[in-house]
């Protein structure tokens, strides 16, 4: 039991490299994750220890990186690739939807693809254009697809050894806002399971729903209104697929309200997915219509706009305002 | 001395070791195959010429919803996986039927796709035949991952990975022979050029003097071979695969060949072609060729005849027996296989159906 003060990014390159430790099938590769260590360090030191055949850089191309991935996992490897940027990955949609999330099915289990497509993603870093976008909802909304986030540093480690354990393909969304916080953490600590939210507060007056970069905002939110005398609830979702209906469903209908928080676009989104869900399965505990807090239906903007796209406390505050108190 | 261009380029005209006329052709570097493996190429022929034609009247009788023949180019088809080991791996195309069989998997299970009843039949494991690709040239990029796996292995497999012409325009084509080149990976690329991608001709798709012209670029090694001769088709392509099993690279093979039958049965080829452009393909018959060859040798015999024929027979009769009754599905088998633990959204979905079907039942 030692608690020791890592960054995210450290948490994932420690997960990594105790990975490829435990599994001599593990193996990584992209775009400058070699000798660089990756744009964001996340494979550092990684070639250093385990030689070119373990963690390599691959020629520019993320449907040749994707599609080879699904042949090394065709053939005993666990092979584990990273995207550079969130938008970076769309070269490699084709392959995402068309094999990794339908190999399985296609061959009726018989060729099982244990790969990780590891994709850093999100605003709040004043990127340019393309380093700033939300793309879980086009991958959640694939099936076939295992679809993850980590919010915390400890969820950073314990979910990424678990997707490189996992049978299927998943898809990795890291935060990369989040990639610098530091967190004291254990990191030999079990983390609850793929498919699985979590409660990171407890509050009996209404529910935050958040996942990924936006969860710290919900936090963050959550402490203010408690300071105005509101008590709220944050669930992480951890997972956007599978989708805990239960433990979100469960903290709805004790508290009867809910402002969903996501990062992403709002429209057709992983968040309006939330509100249908809450809705359909939890109407008659809800004392008010579920709320959203989203970006806005535009492309990311630019550095010096950012701040206007990303969710905030003070959005997230006016969204529980709004959650019809005088009429209860 | 020649430079390293000049040995990534093809011969300057497709190989052939017997030419249309079913006379052999000398080669400066290939020479004609052993007469057991012409003899034993001749038998794959006639059984994969049976296949396809039988398929085909199989989607008249309605027992297939469609059949992307291969007819006129069975010498491809079974050159391909004639020149494999056991350990080796094949990744088909659509249009690859024959060249399934031909490596060993069930006729039957080869035609599930397109009997409709699963998306992919067989198991890709029992014959190393990956599922057959419906979007072109994405199983490239898969083809170069697992010969690069079992290059880390130590294995000493090839992957022969099947492309059409148009396949060769799209960005996976590009991006896998990147890869394979870059990672030393054993892949040979076989391009059954067969001059059309549905309606739109070769010269609408490619500019390169020959698609195996576009191997040079990457540093691999390109050559082009007569695809109706099935000699050729052997020497070349075993040259090709026993070079990458050597630790040479990745090798591009383009094989000239005809599409003489429509895309698909759906497919109005008048619309796009003359029957004056196919006629000629006739005379090229590859089965032709080679029959004439081996009477000429006098290696043709009547035993030989006689068990080509059996096999052409036996495989005829599996289809028709195979899949004339109407196959039977489980509806529960759509939720069964996503994922190897299924979800629980999965689970209430299956659920569903099945309380829907037992009230239509009731």
């Amino acid at each position: 039991m030692t608690h020791t003060k890592i960054s995210m990014a450290q948490a994932l390159n420690q997960a990594l490299r105790d990975a490829m430790h435990a599994d001599d099938t593990v193996v990584m590769f992209g775009e400058d994750v070699g000798a660089l260590g990756g744009v964001f360090r996340i494979t550092d030191g990684l070639t250093a220890e385990f030689g070119e055949n373990r963690c390599f850089d691959t020629p520019l191309a993320e449907a040749g990186i994707v599609g080879m991935a699904v042949g090394m996992a065709m053939n005993g490897m666990r092979p584990v690739v990273e995207m550079q940027f969130d938008a970076f990955g769309y070269p490699a949609f084709e392959q995402v939807v068309s094999h990794v999330a339908k190999m399985r099915n296609r061959t009726r289990g018989r060729v099982q693809l244990p790969m990780v497509i590891r994709i850093p993603y999100g605003g709040g870093i004043g990127g340019v254009e393309h380093h700033s976008d939300s793309s879980e909802s086009y991958f959640a909304h694939t099936p076939g697809l295992t679809v993850v986030t980590p919010a915390t540093v400890a969820d950073a480690y314990g979910l990424l050894r678990k997707a490189i354990e996992f049978p299927d393909p998943v898809v990795f969304m890291e935060p990369k806002k989040l990639y610098w916080a530091k967190e004291e953490v254990d990191l030999a600590e079990d983390q609850p399971g793929i498919g699985k939210a979590v409660v990171r507060r407890e509050g009996a007056d209404a529910t935050l729903i958040a996942y990924g970069p936006a969860l710290p905002v919900a936090l963050e939110a959550a402490e203010v209104a408690a300071a105005e005398g509101r008590q709220l609830t944050v669930v992480d979702l951890r997972s956007v697929v599978p989708f805990d209906d239960e433990t979100v469903c469960a903290a709805v209908r004790r508290t009867g309200r809910a402002v969903v928080v996501a990062e992403a676009s709002g429209f057709a989104s992983v968040s309006s997915e939330i509100v249908a869900r809450v809705t359909e399965k939890c109407f008659h505990s809800l004392a008010a219509p579920v709320r959203r807090v989203t970006a806005f239906d535009i492309p990311f903007p630019p550095p010096k706009l950012e701040k206007y796209q990303l969710p905030s406390v003070d959005r997230i505050l006016d969204a529980v305002d709004d959650l019809q108190w005088e009429d209860s | 001395m020649t430079t390293v261009e000049e040995q990534l380029l093809p011969s300057a005209e497709p190989v052939c070791l017997i030419g249309q006329n079913g006379l052999p052709h000398e080669h400066p570097s290939y020479e004609l195959p052993t007469k057991e493996a012409l003899l034993d190429g001749y038998t794959e022929l006639i059984r994969g010429r049976r296949f396809n034609d039988q398929a085909s009247a199989l989607v008249r009788q309605g027992r297939l919803a469609v059949y992307p023949s291969s007819h006129g180019q069975e010498a491809c088809q079974v050159a391909a996986t004639m020149v494999l080991k056991e350990g080796d791996w094949l990744f088909p195309t659509y249009r690859d039927s024959v060249s399934i069989v031909s490596r060993g998997v069930d006729p039957i299970e080869t035609l599930t796709l397109l009997r409709g009843d699963w998306h992919s039949g067989y198991d890709p494991y029992a014959h190393k035949v990956a599922p057959q690709s419906t979007p072109l040239a994405t199983q490239l990029p898969h083809a170069v991952g697992v010969a690069h796996a079992a290059r880390l292995k130590g294995e000493d497999t090839v992957v022969m990975a099947l492309v059409g012409d148009g396949g060769t325009s799209e960005g996976d084509f590009h991006e896998a022979l990147n890869f394979a080149a870059v990672f030393h990976a054993p892949v040979v690329f076989f391009v059954q050029n067969n001059e059309y991608a549905i309606s739109v001709p070769l010269a609408k798709q490619s500019a390169a003097p020959s698609l195996a012209h576009k191997g040079i670029g990457y540093g691999v090694p390109g050559e082009r071979v007569d695809g109706n001769d099935l000699a050729g088709l052997l020497a070349v392509l075993q040259n090709a695969v026993d070079k990458a099993r050597n630790g040479e690279g990745p090798q591009l093979v383009e094989a000239h060949t005809y599409r003489v039958q429509a895309h698909t049965n759906a497919d109005d080829a008048t619309r796009y072609r003359q029957d004056d452009e196919v006629t000629p393909w006739l005379d090229r018959d590859p089965i032709q060729r080679l029959t004439t060859y081996l009477e000429q040798q006098d290696w043709l015999d009547d035993q030989t005849r006689e068990r080509a024929e059996a096999k052409a027979v036996e495989v005829a009769g599996q289809l028709r027996d195979g899949l004339m009754p109407e196959p039977e599905v489980d509806p529960a088998d759509l939720f069964k296989h996503l994922y190897a633990e299924e979800t629980q959204q999965l689970r209430e979905q299956a659920a569903f159906l099945r309380d829907e079907l037992a009230r239509e039942e009731a």
